[in-house]
């Protein structure tokens, strides 16, 4: 067995774990009966769902007071590591606190990083994580060949979580060293984007708009269709980066990966970037001018036509129904 | 603050508009045609000529990294506006993992001396590792902000919006930093003739790996080899219609049967 113990970097919104934490928690007990959460922050409020989930342990840094993740986490990290405890694998979800810490770490410990990927396995070959490319079309397998620890980085959703009806996590202390200039930037004030409905990452619909719509302006149509439905709403990066609605909305590589029941791609043609974020909805529906765009490719239904014209008509039907 | 002192680190990849390919005996992402600036990058050297013209001048450099001596994506950021470029081009790079590419882009950094500020794009467009800028931030024991979304210098700090998963955080950081930039975070100009004639003759130096005292480790040292290359199973396209008038019926009738309405 190339894998003796695992540790998942654990992260907490409105104090539970978040889903993606979650997430590898499941998958991570199925790879070892040795997983340890690790969090920057205080775990005493979070120690039971990590253990419920599959944690024995919990390393936890104390309130970073404003300190970023990156520097801070991967410096308690490499303290623990050099005072004996040496994991065989690191799991890190991929998203912005998750990518800082593993990055520091590797430099701290010289390892590799392996990113993006759906899926690990312990198997002949070592760690082997799986990572999609080209838009999904081809998936990649890639070994680690040097010594752990291994550090890896997941996609959301790429594993259901599961709970184990494990016992409360130990909390272990884990400090935070003398980051020097490294970890010289504070925090000062934080701002959370107030949205209504359900979350964009959990909602049963999702309905996306893109460039196709023109201006600005017409993102209301997406709204309405997405309240009317009881869904998110959701955008492609072209018009995130052009200002239209917040990055918070924005699916695909970059952004948030949504697996809905039906997503509903209004005026999106379909970039490689976007169908990462989205392929795996369980229907799609793409409404698009151009008949040759790449996301009538993956929709079950597709309606070549004028989302101007398509989306009024059907809020104004959807209304009527009540 | 007198003159600022800017590098951007610059990737130059395939077309993102051809078809991308694996070499069949590396399994890595074919890079033999002609490389263009990835655009994810034109928004780090906007940023930084428009800092530079806001604080008192100085100097914006690019460095990039390249297994071949390739320079024509170099040339749009130079045709942008920056001074000059440094280019590490070394055939015992190919196969590189980001933590050799963070390591080799930091000793470049290094050689060109006293950077008040290295800006890098989130992650590239073809391998999007979107580890490198934090990596190499811990090789230059430099603190860092990644995914910043607004950028302003005071004297010798910077106040950043940091992306998050909720919204945004307002962070402080003294100089020198290490900064990301999203995408979308200013309007990157677009090579005037003059600027395209200019980036001409703007000097690139070269250097290989071994100049800037680094091993390359390329294939052998990567610590990771790709063992399986497989097909996923593709998703089967369904019913495409053009809409007579009468298509939102069809909506309404499909979501009907999948008893979401």
């Amino acid at each position: 067995m190339a894998i003796n113990s695992i540790w998942v970097f654990a992260q907490t919104a409105g104090g539970a774990p978040t889903t993606g934490t979650l997430e590898l928690l499941t998958k991570a007990r199925s790879l070892s009966s040795n997983v340890s959460a690790f969090i920057g922050g205080d775990a005493s409020a979070v120690a039971g769902a990590l253990g419920e989930y599959g944690a024995t342990k919990v390393y936890a840094t104390g309130d970073l007071a404003g300190k970023l993740p990156g520097p801070a986490v991967s410096a308690a990290m490499k303290a623990v590591i050099d005072g004996g405890d040496s994991p065989s694998v690191i799991m890190f979800p991929q998203n912005y606190e998750g990518r800082d810490v593993m990055a520091r770490l590797s430099v701290k410990l010289n390892r590799t990083v392996l990113t993006n990927n759906t899926d690990i396995a312990d198997s002949a070959d070592g760690v082997v994580a799986t990572t999609p490319i080209f838009g999904g079309n081809t998936l990649v397998n890639t070994a680690f060949t040097g010594e752990g620890p291994h550090l890896v980085s997941f996609r959301p959703k790429s594993f259901a979580a599961e709970s184990a009806s494990g016992a409360a996590a130990s909390v272990v202390a884990a400090s935070v060293p003398d980051t020097g200039a490294a970890g010289a930037a504070r925090v000062t004030a934080v701002h959370v984007e107030e949205s209504t409905g359900p979350k964009l990452d959990e909602a049963n619909i999702v309905v996306s708009g893109g460039r196709g719509l023109g201006e600005a302006g017409s993102y209301s149509l997406v709204e309405d269709l997405a309240k009317l439905l009881k869904g998110a709403p959701g955008a492609s990066r072209a018009i995130v980066d052009a200002g239209w609605v917040p990055y918070s909305y924005q699916v695909g590589q970059t952004g948030k990966v949504v697996k809905p029941a039906v997503y509903i791609a209004a005026g999106i043609s379909g970039a490689t970037q976007h169908m990462v974020g989205m392929k795996g909805s369980k229907n799609i529906i793409a409404i698009n001018k151009d008949k040759e765009a790449p996301i009538f490719g993956v929709a079950d239904l597709g309606i070549v036509g004028d989302v101007h014209k398509v989306l009024p008509q059907l809020i104004e039907l959807l209304k009527s129904r009540g | 603050m007198e003159g600022m002192n800017i590098v951007v680190c610059v990737k130059q990849i395939p077309d993102p508009a051809t078809p991308g390919a694996l070499d069949g005996s590396t399994n890595a992402l074919k890079r033999d045609g002609k490389l263009i600036l990835d655009e994810s990058d034109a928004y780090g050297v906007e940023m930084a000529l428009q800092l530079a013209a806001a604080n008192g001048g100085g100097d914006v450099n690019i460095v990039s990294m390249a297994p071949n001596g390739e320079m024509s994506g170099m040339r749009t950021a130079l045709a942008m506006g920056a001074a000059k470029g440094v280019l590490i081009s070394d055939p015992a790079l190919a196969g590189s993992d980001a933590l050799t590419t963070a390591k080799v882009l930091a000793a470049a950094i290094q050689k060109m001396g006293s950077a008040d500020l290295i800006i890098a794009a989130t992650e590239s467009s073809d391998g999007y590792t979107g580890t490198v800028p934090e990596q190499m931030a811990e090789v230059l024991g430099l603190p860092s902000v990644t995914f910043a979304k607004k950028l302003t210098i005071t004297g010798s700090s910077l106040k950043a919006d940091r992306q998050t998963e909720e919204g945004y955080d307002e962070v402080e950081c003294p100089l020198p930093a290490v900064i990301s930039v999203t995408a979308g975070v200013v309007e990157p100009r677009y090579p005037s003739f003059k600027g395209i004639m200019a980036a001409k003759s703007k000097p690139i130096d070269t250097f290989t790996a071994a100049d800037l005292g680094v091993t390359p480790t390329g294939w052998a040292g990567a610590g990771q080899k790709v063992v399986a290359v497989t097909q996923a199973e593709a998703r089967q396209a369904g019913e495409v219609i053009e809409d007579d008038g009468n298509a939102f019926n069809k909506i309404v009738s499909f979501l009907e049967n999948l008893k979401v309405i």
